[in-house]
Parts: C-alpha cells; structure tokens; sequence
C-alpha cells in the first residue's frame, strides 16, 4: 500500500519515478579535533533527490560547503553498502537513524520529510573519543578483537571446513553472529554504553563452531574483560542495541556470553 | 588495573559480568523471600490465630531468624553494591548523551528507572522495618505503641498480636499510600528485574525471552496484588 502521508519523494498522487524535490535542516555536531569542544551549527541543504542515499546527500551539502570555502562536515564511510561497517551517524538521537536493519548508508532521503530539521551526532561512548566532527575512533572494539577475536591454529581453507559436518541450527547461530560488521551502533545505542552485543556477537561466531570450542571460554573471559578496560559500560538488558544493530543481532548472544564468561571461571580459564 | 593480578575469583566478583551475576543470585534470592512475605501476610484472611502464631513461631526461633535476616541484608548489600557501583561505571561510559535526550528505542520505562526505583525501595524497606518490626510508634502515623499489642494466651503466656498492629497500622491512610507506593515500586522494578536476571545469568535465548519478559510482568503483578491485598482488606472492614 503506497502510504498516503506527505514525505519527501512520491506520495499518492505521484507516480513512480517521479518526486517532489526535497530539502531538509540539518543540525550538526561540528568539533575540529579530539580535544576540541564542539557544538552544534545548522545548515540548509540544497534541493534533494528523495531517492538520494543520507550519505549522498551530506556529499551534495558538502560541495555546497566547499564551494563558500568552508570547512565540509567529516563523516566515516566506505562501502556504501551496508557491509563494512564504517559509517555510523547518529540522526535524530539513533544511531544508524530510522529504520531497521540498516547501516547509515542504507538510509534514505525519503525516510525524512520535506522541511524537516535533522540532527546529526557521532557515536556517543567514552571509548569511542570523536576523531572530528561525526567520526570517531573506533579501534577500542579492534583492541578486544586482539584478546580473543580469532582462531589460534590454522583452522583450513574452505574445503577443510566442508569436512566438519556441523548442525543445522548451530551454523545458523553461528552465521547469524558473524554477520556483525563491528560498526559499533550497539554501543553508541546503549545507554550505558555497553559493547556487548558486538562481543557477545564475535563470542557467539567464534564459540559456536567446532573450531572455536578450544578458546571458547578463555576468549569470551578475555574479551569482556578487555571491554571493560576500554571504558564500556555493563549491559542492563535494556535492548536498545539490538534496535540499533544494522544486522539485527540478537539480544540472546549477550546471554551466551554471560554463561561463557561465568563457566570460564569455573573451567579455570578466567 | 591491578584487578589483573588478582586471583579469578576475585576478578569475576569485580568484572562487569560478575557484578551483575551477583545481582541476579541476590535478587533471586530476596525476590524468594518476597514471595515467602506475602504467602506470610497472606494468612491474615485466615484469622488472627493464624497470622499470630505464625508470627510467633518466626521470632521465638532465634537460630533461624537471625541468620535468615543476616542473609537477607547480605543479600540487600550485595545487590546495592553491584548496582551502584555499575552504575557509577556506566554513567561514566557515556559522559556526552545526545542532543534532546532522546528515549532509546526498544527500551523499557521499568529498565531505564531500575536504579531510581531500587533507591526508592530501599528507602521503603528501612520505613518499612521501622513500621512493623521496629514498630517505631514515629513512623506508624497511630501514635500508639505497637509493642503494647499483647495476646494472652490460655496458658498464661502472651505473644505480639500482629493481626491487630496491622489492622491499627493500615487504618492510618498515608501509612496505607507509602506502603501501596513502595509496594508498586518493587513490584515495577522486578517487572524488568526477574527477566533481566536470566540474561545476566545466561540462559534467555530467543525461545525464552519474550516468555521471561511475560512472566516477570505476571509474577510482578501478582506479588504486588498479594501484597495490597492485606491494606486492602482493612479499609474494607474485612480485618478490623
């Protein structure tokens, strides 16, 4: 059903292909430097495609601003696909903005409405300090990946692999984690802060599969206690991460690594 | 941090995970004693006879009730101290929110609040224990002396008569108003609380979690209904 409310982009009396330009208000967090202070500045941008991607349309608001000799607002991207993991905004206090399942990339002009005014921040963590303006570093998660997020021996090639029959419902689980690109949405969602999705996620992918039970409790006891050391907050099972997650992984991988993370204890691998 | 030289049971206590498993164990544990209290409170509508001896069973006991006490504040202490001292950590973690606060989608208002209502029943069991077992005439709102509320027994002996301190303590309407308001505080809090706790323990998979969240609302509901039941039946004249 095409929804009859006025959004930028085609609306009931339109037909497909064509739109309504669109312009919209952006608020953006501006700061020139790690240390620096930043606040807000606003900006008009100039008409829009409806179909243009968010990032596409920050482009079109930079050659705007590069054209008056301004400063164009910095912004993490790379693939533009929604798989790499590199863009992350925070539009209108979300991270990754409206819409589920999706990268900052993978939104759209036509989420917004014509007029409306859009803030952008970066992703808000006391482990992720702000690069400038909307980027921030993010290699805190690159840190606990280094503790545990990776298989100690040769695990084969792809038909090595093939030879390990492995259940149905595990590979799933196992799959359904790995699909975490470690943009770190789930932190900057929480909050507390709290990056345990994303370890809980790797935890899960690595932990789940027959060649990862050897390190699996030393690697999820390693990793927690690494994200703690970066300065991410505890979970407190709010879900907001999961929310935030462009590849809707499930609260449940927090869980598992709460019962690795005990049992390594138990196991004398803590 | 020097936590890394410690030994692993020392280190799981102090990590983030660990805290929050003792906060779970503990509030397992007095959420077990609330349900206890309330079958306790319970046999009011049984008689006096019944409440009274019960009453008098528990604290003539003395080798089980203090150690069921010093459990219970073990407990209490424990969990307050996980909770405030990840909360201090969390509040740190995130030293610049957002623009406008915005409500973090897919949360809840009980999730969010849990610190605010655990100090707030906290704050209710320490009125609570001044009222009924301290029986602090101060706080009873009565100005009488619960003390002075006597049983004889047929025997000679005479023990507290409870039916009658709470049908005297429940008479006075703000005494009535902070204990439904600390009650529905707890009762709030464990609507997130006891389906949190199994996350932090590890056993809420997908199968599970939408049914913890379920029953945590309908235990909550029904540990708050059982515990308004008693203020309940003494303003409608049931218990006088």
């Amino acid at each position: 059903m095409i929804r009859r409310k006025k959004r930028g982009g085609r609306d009931a009396g339109t037909p497909l292909g064509l739109f309504r330009l669109m312009k919209v208000r952006l608020k953006v967090w501006r700061q020139e430097g790690p240390n620096k202070p930043g606040r807000f500045e606003t900006y008009e941008t100039p008409e829009l495609n409806p179909n243009m991607s968010f990032l596409e349309m920050l482009d079109a608001v930079n050659e705007e601003l590069i054209r008056q000799g301004k400063e164009p607002i910095a912004f993490a991207h790379d693939c533009r696909e929604g798989i790499c993991g590199t863009c992350g905004i925070t539009i209108n206090g979300q991270p990754h903005g409206p819409g589920k399942g999706s990268a900052t990339c993978q939104i759209y002009m036509r989420k917004f409405r014509d007029g409306e005014t859009i803030t952008l921040e970066p992703f808000r963590a006391k482990a992720f300090p702000v690069i400038k303006d909307l980027i921030v570093d993010r290699s805190a998660l690159d840190r606990i990946i280094l503790r545990g997020g990776f298989i100690s021996v040769r695990a084969g090639s792809a038909p090595d692999a093939n030879t390990i029959p492995i259940p149905k419902r595990t590979a799933d689980l196992a799959m359904e984690a790995a699909q975490c690109i470690g943009c770190g949405a789930c932190a900057a969602a929480c909050p507390n802060a709290s990056a345990m999705l994303f370890v809980g996620a790797k935890a899960s992918h690595l932990g789940l599969l027959p060649q990862g039970q050897p390190e699996r409790f030393s690697r999820a006891a390693a990793m927690a206690e690494q994200m703690e050391e970066e300065g991410f907050g505890a979970c407190r099972a709010y879900g907001a991460c999961e929310e935030a997650c462009p590849k809707e992984i499930k609260l449940e991988v927090i869980s598992r690594l709460n019962r690795d993370f005990t049992l390594a204890l138990l196991k004398g691998e803590l | 941090m020097q936590a890394r030289r410690a030994t692993p049971i020392v280190r799981y206590a102090f990590s983030a995970i660990g805290r929050k498993v003792i906060m779970a164990v503990t509030g397992l544990a007095l959420t077990l004693f609330l349900l206890l209290h309330m079958l306790g409170n319970l046999q009011l509508f049984v008689g006096s006879e019944s409440i009274n001896r019960y009453a008098h069973f528990l604290h003539s006991n003395l080798e089980l009730l203090w150690p069921a006490r010093i459990f219970l504040l073990l407990c209490l202490c424990l969990h307050i101290w996980s909770a405030v001292s990840l909360a201090l950590e969390n509040k740190r973690a995130r030293p610049v929110g957002y623009e406008g606060n915005p409500v973090p989608p897919g949360t809840t208002l009980a999730a969010r609040t849990m610190m605010y209502t655990g100090l707030a029943i906290a704050a209710f069991v320490i009125y609570h224990l001044l009222h009924f077992t301290v029986r602090a005439p101060a706080v009873n709102f009565a100005g009488q002396d619960f003390h002075a509320l006597k049983e004889a027994l047929p025997w000679g002996e005479e023990r507290a008569d409870v039916y009658r301190m709470v049908a005297l303590g429940f008479h006075q309407p703000v005494a009535v108003l902070i204990y439904l308001a600390g009650v529905g505080l707890l009762c709030f809090h464990l609507s997130h609380g006891l389906s949190a706790m199994f996350q932090s323990l590890g056993v809420r998979d997908r199968n599970w979690r939408g049914r913890l969240d379920r029953y945590a609302v309908w235990f909550s509901w029904l540990l708050f209904l059982g515990y308004a039941a008693v203020p309940a039946a003494v303003i409608s004249g049931w218990v006088k």
